[in-house]
């Protein structure tokens, strides 16, 4: 298991400290700074070309900050091992790419990686993780298939089994519910409550922002590669906010189902003011 | 979650060995294959030694190899063949598995180094040592092929980097480079002596016939180095086929782990064309073909030595018996025919699979 201490006095465990980052001439994230707080679910909401992406993928290490600092557990995320980070922080890619011909049970086990050694390469903790993993994410029927026949939802259920199987404390998803129809949505954004109340810290970039505001307990706003604000979404989630960030004009109302800030647009062709 | 110890179906037969700190999961199709495959390389090894000049009957060549047999047998098959046959073994192992990392690598069954210029750059050192530094030490050549592979390596990988590195575009930029070092050797050859440019010439048809001991068993210990390396770095390789973010996230130190990767790919390529020239096509089709039989999603290490190791067995020999009834035909010559129609199927399946016109 990971041997990294948990989250330091402040109770935070990812932190990025004035982040500059960007490809070519385009600035994607400007001197950005950013907490992640132990044991939260943490939604990154934002139009699109915000940074968001950028943002996760920065935390999760697949890119370097060209200035600034990425923080895990309060000790700069460049002096871990590769391999200690990997058994930290696990990260759901937008898109992922399953190698052609592969089975469901191969492709969960991967996720092992950081766990294993030359010598080590099915333990006993493998299998265990690995059929937990399939288990949680209700494949076990489906371990012996190739990944290719599946559904759209089944075969985002087994990259989330594969970052399951990583064991890792924090989970960044990275647009998870994308292209999925809404009762896969919900079913995923479900299970990601389950991990988050067995004590995982989530983050995931998410861009349905009624979504975000029903399950994250924690927001990061953000508008050209800077944090506008965060917060719990009750407090965050305003119509300035959303006048401000999306240059939408929305009445906020709270869910008829979980009370939690709902965003409605206005229609833009007969334009009232909100009361 | 529970976790009371169950087993996971992977949807084929494995065996799982644990033993103190050691735990390996085999799937078992693959092991067969690869076992019956190493079973024909040998068999076509053993065989390959009975033809030459002074044939000999498959009894003669055993009796000689369990040590009894007369003095002449010996000579012809300890001293002149054995070596060649275990040339055609080792060095189609190694091709396999460099064919393989690389395919891997580049996650396309047309990245092998053979296609993507690494070979031809590998041949190129080895022309400008023989013309124009004027050597034909095996070590200097062998070193030199090295070098020209992996500086033709960083080349391609240069000229195809892009934000990252998108396999499509690597392949065509080292069809590319390939063909500009192509003529770069030609243009050499040219303008060398009649004598020199002969030599290279012969070098450039791939014969793994002019091996003795004395190269081979160096090449040998390099052999094993390549394998044991290319073992220890698979879990990498299978990182890197979720692709390279996955890899990172995964906990591999993807620049460290890549350059590693070439180098062991091409140390390959690099020690068949010091010892015997370039021998294409073993590298492309081995990997592939052994993936079909093992019915595995990877592009198994072991599998592809295997066949790679038959194929070239095999392919030599084809080649001393088409010289018993016509004329010695280098390997290298048999493997670019055969492998070139293996080409193009793959290149009219890949561009089907991409929607294109043929």
């Amino acid at each position: 298991m990971s041997n990294i201490v948990s989250a330091d006095a402040t109770g935070v465990r990812l932190e990025a400290i004035e982040a500059t980052l960007g490809y070519n001439d385009t600035t994607v994230l400007n001197k950005l700074t950013a907490q992640i707080p132990d044991g939260a679910f943490v939604a990154i909401i934002g139009p699109n070309g915000c940074g968001k992406s950028t943002l996760l993928r920065t935390f999760a290490r697949v890119l370097q900050p060209a200035a600034g600092r990425v923080l895990l557990d309060g000790k700069s995320i460049r002096n871990y091992r590769t391999r200690e980070v990997a058994r930290t922080l696990g990260l759901l890619p937008q898109t992922s790419l399953a190698p052609e011909g592969i089975r469901v049970a191969d492709l969960v086990a991967r996720g092992r990686a950081p766990h294993q050694g030359i010598f080590s390469q099915w333990s006993r903790a493998d299998q265990e993780a690995v059929a937990a993993a399939l288990a949680a994410t209700r494949l076990t029927e489906l371990s012996g298939h190739l990944v290719d026949e599946l559904s759209g939802g089944q075969r985002q259920r087994v990259w989330i089994a594969l970052l399951l199987a990583q064991e890792t404390p924090i989970f960044l998803l990275d647009e998870p519910t994308t292209f999925l129809d809404i009762a896969h949505q919900y079913e995923l954004l479900d299970l990601f409550r389950t991990f988050h109340e067995a004590g995982k810290t989530i983050v995931a970039v998410m861009h349905d922002i009624n979504q975000a505001a029903r399950y994250a307990d924690h927001l990061i706003v953000m508008h050209d590669g800077a944090v506008v604000r965060t917060g719990p979404p009750d407090e965050v989630l305003t119509t300035g906010l959303i006048a401000e960030v999306f240059d939408l004009s929305v009445l906020v109302v709270p869910d008829p189902v979980t009370g939690t800030p709902t965003v409605v647009p206005l229609d833009s062709r007969s334009p009232r003011t909100t009361g | 979650m529970n976790r009371s110890g169950q087993t996971v179906d992977f949807g084929y037969r494995l065996a799982t060995v644990r033993l103190g700190r050691l735990s390996v999961r085999f799937p078992l199709r693959a092991m067969l294959v690869s076992a019956v495959l190493l079973a024909l390389a040998s068999a076509a090894a053993f065989v390959s030694l009975r033809f030459g000049e002074y044939p000999l009957t498959a009894g003669e060549v055993l009796a000689t190899l369990t040590g009894e047999g007369d003095d002449f047998h010996r000579l012809i098959v300890m001293e002149w063949r054995l070596p060649i046959s275990v040339a055609a073994v080792a060095f189609g192992a190694v091709l396999g598995l460099g064919g393989a990392i690389f395919q891997s690598l580049t996650r396309n069954p047309l990245g092998s180094p053979d296609v993507i210029g690494f070979d031809t750059g590998t041949y190129t050192a080895v022309v400008i040592a023989i013309l124009v530094i004027g050597t034909r030490n095996y070590w200097t050549l062998a070193g030199a092929a090295v070098a020209g592979g992996i500086a033709t390596a960083l080349l391609v990988y240069v000229l195809a980097w892009r934000r990252g590195i998108q396999s499509f575009r690597l392949i065509i930029v080292g069809i590319g480079v390939s063909a500009i070092l192509g003529s770069a050797n030609a243009y050499l050859v040219s303008r060398a002596e009649l004598e020199d440019a002969m030599v290279v010439g012969f070098w450039s048809a791939g014969s793994i016939r002019r091996v003795t001991w004395d190269s081979m068993g160096p090449a040998l210990l390099v052999t094993g180095a390549i394998v044991v390396s290319a073992l220890a770095l698979s879990p990498a390789l299978r990182r890197f086929e979720l692709g390279d973010d996955a890899a990172v996230t995964l906990g591999t130190r993807v620049n460290a782990a890549r350059l590693a990767l070439i180098v062991v790919g091409i140390s390959g390529s690099a020690l068949v064309t010091a010892a015997a020239g370039p021998i294409s096509f073993i590298a492309l089709v081995a990997p592939q073909v052994a993936r079909r039989l093992t019915r595995t999603a990877e592009v198994s290490l072991a599998a592809a030595a295997c066949m790679g190791a038959a194929l070239l067995a095999a392919a030599y020999l084809l080649s001393v018996m088409l010289a018993e009834v016509f004329r010695p035909i280098p390997v290298g010559l048999i493997t670019i025919s055969l492998g070139g129609a293996y080409l193009i199927g793959l290149l009219v399946r890949e561009t089907r699979r991409r929607g294109g016109v043929l």
